[in-house]
């Protein structure tokens, strides 16, 4: 490895081509913790965000009437204004008006750090189109699959976890594929409340040395390769999952 | 599309039409917004003496972030003419019959349609010069020039795919019928193809166009003076007072909601109107 570090360093001194987080050892690990850190936020968003989605998709077929309508409200509420400000109103507004606790140290703190609003406020941005999409997979099982299990004693529960959900999963994995593509794509907007993900510590690294375009170029690529590997890695689980002879 | 079958089979997978919120007309949802707003004020009320309520400063603040929202509505406007007229290009790029042409448009459309937002737009505004030279004379690139062009660019990769999307969309019936009624490929396309997609791309698009609207405050972080930023000053001149974040945030969100709601209406009414009938 020191090789190829001492390489990039040379090319730096040859061609100015400055990528320090490839030779400068505590460039790198910001970068490595940066990297770390989107993908642990991606993948926490993406396990709560499904399951907000499917919880959600079970409630709009609830037969209360205030359930549906809390459901579809916060479907529109979430869909229908920047997850910008959203992360702001959780991080700012909620943030401090919930109780601090004593830290290490003997201050206070909040409860919920910048991560942890991050995640719970994206889950539940990426959970809203999750619910729709769930819903629709939901709604392409036919009613007689439904009324056996019922005519097998299924509860309401068991109907929806062991027979609806599975079918319905295979249907909506393309369109859940989208979705949290996007969501891997949104977590940058954690750079705004300072979460140490890949952007913000790209940030840190072009403000210490001055090498603005390199990271950019660098930071694209890795973003190209982190949704690419997420995309290969559904694609081959829709194949895997494939109904035979539907769509 | 619905199939009439008795048979127990999977149904083909329908867009799920979201549900109107709670049913309510945009007449409600004002009334809905305002209550939204003075009830955290209210509930915020036990303010220090000596110091106004947070509705009283909110209303003193009110027009400055009017004034923001309308230059976020103006930088998704032009982001989104632009984007479109560079993406429509790139999407006939992408079914061109050069291969050369298809390959690389293809590529440009997937790069920046992966890559996130705000990256690109970090990419515009660090990466474009404050001004260019052109002739001796000079043309200054400010920043908001520099937040439409950044944002132009994700809207491009998307206007992209879809046009592309929707000439796919069409039956090869159309292109075989042209082709035996001797027009060319360059006639096939203006008289025949692009008219039906219009149809076709107009909910997609304007999904987009919410999308983007959403997206422009990200300009705020990159120190654009829209909506975001101004709403970020005001509460830094009030004092930074805590009672001040939940109205103060929960007003921009509304002035989103209040735009953007009855564009995803109108999307979904679009949709129901142009749906293919099989």
């Amino acid at each position: 490895m020191e090789m190829v570090y001492e390489w990039f360093r040379t090319l730096y001194q040859e061609t100015g081509i400055n990528l320090p987080f490839l030779y400068d050892e505590y460039d790198r690990n910001r970068m490595i913790d940066g990297l770390f850190t989107t993908v642990k936020l991606s993948l926490v968003c993406l396990f709560f965000s499904i399951i907000i989605g499917v919880i959600g998709a079970w409630l709009q077929g609830s037969s209360f009437k205030w359930t549906r309508r809390f459901v579809s409200g916060y479907i529109q509420l979430f869909r229908n204004t920047p997850p910008l400000v959203q992360l702001y109103f959780f991080y700012f507004a909620i943030g401090t008006l919930l109780p601090r606790v004593e830290n290490d140290w003997g201050g206070q703190s909040p409860i919920f750090g910048s991560f942890a609003w991050a995640a719970i406020s994206l889950s539940f941005f990426a959970g809203a189109f999750n619910v729709e999409i769930f819903r629709s997979g939901i709604e392409a099982v036919p009613k007689s699959t439904v009324e056996a299990a019922e005519a097998l004693g299924f509860s309401k529960l068991q109907i929806y976890r062991d027979i609806t959900l599975p079918l319905a999963f295979r249907v909506v994995l393309p369109a859940l594929n989208n979705n949290l593509v996007n969501l891997v794509k949104t977590t940058t907007l954690a750079y705004a409340i300072a979460v140490p993900e890949m952007l913000y510590e790209a940030n840190q690294i072009w403000s210490d040395n001055v090498n603005v375009t390199e990271m950019m170029v660098f930071l694209l690529l890795a973003y190209f390769v982190l949704v690419g590997i997420l995309v290969s890695g559904m694609n081959r689980w829709e194949r895997a999952m494939k109904i035979p002879g539907y769509g | 599309m619905k199939y009439e079958t008795d048979l127990p089979v999977m149904l083909p997978l329908e867009r799920h039409q979201s549900e109107p919120f709670l049913g309510l007309k945009s007449k409600h949802i004002l009334t809905v917004a305002l209550i939204a707003i003075i009830g955290p004020c209210v509930a915020f009320a036990q303010a220090p003496s000596g110091q106004e309520s947070p509705l009283a400063v909110l209303v003193n603040w009110a027009p400055l972030l009017l004034k923001g929202f309308i230059f976020n509505l103006i930088i998704s406007i032009s982001a989104m003419a632009f984007g479109t007229a560079i993406g429509a290009i790139l999407g006939l790029g992408q079914i061109s019959l050069i291969a050369a042409t298809r390959h690389s448009s293809w590529f440009v459309t997937q790069f920046f349609r992966n890559a996130p937002w705000l990256v690109l737009l970090f990419f515009a505004m660090f990466l474009l010069p404050f001004e260019i030279n052109i002739l001796g004379f000079k043309i200054p690139f400010p920043d908001w020039l520099k937040a439409i062009l950044g944002l132009s660019l994700p809207v491009m990769a998307n206007v992209s795919e879809i046009v592309r999307g929707a000439v796919r969309s069409l039956p090869s019936g159309q292109w075989e019928a042209a082709e035996s009624l001797a027009y060319t490929r360059m006639q096939t396309l203006w008289l025949i193809i692009l008219p039906q997609c219009v149809k076709r791309m107009l909910p997609p698009w304007m999904n987009l166009y919410s999308i983007l609207t959403m997206a422009t405050v990200l300009a705020s972080i990159v120190g654009v003076s829209e909506v975001m930023t101004l709403t970020g000053q005001a509460l830094a001149s009030e004092g930074g007072r805590p009672e001040l974040l939940a109205p103060f945030y929960g007003f921009v969100l509304l002035l989103f909601f209040i735009y953007c709601y009855p564009i995803a209406r109108f999307t979904v009414w679009l949709e129901k109107k142009y749906a293919v009938i099989n």
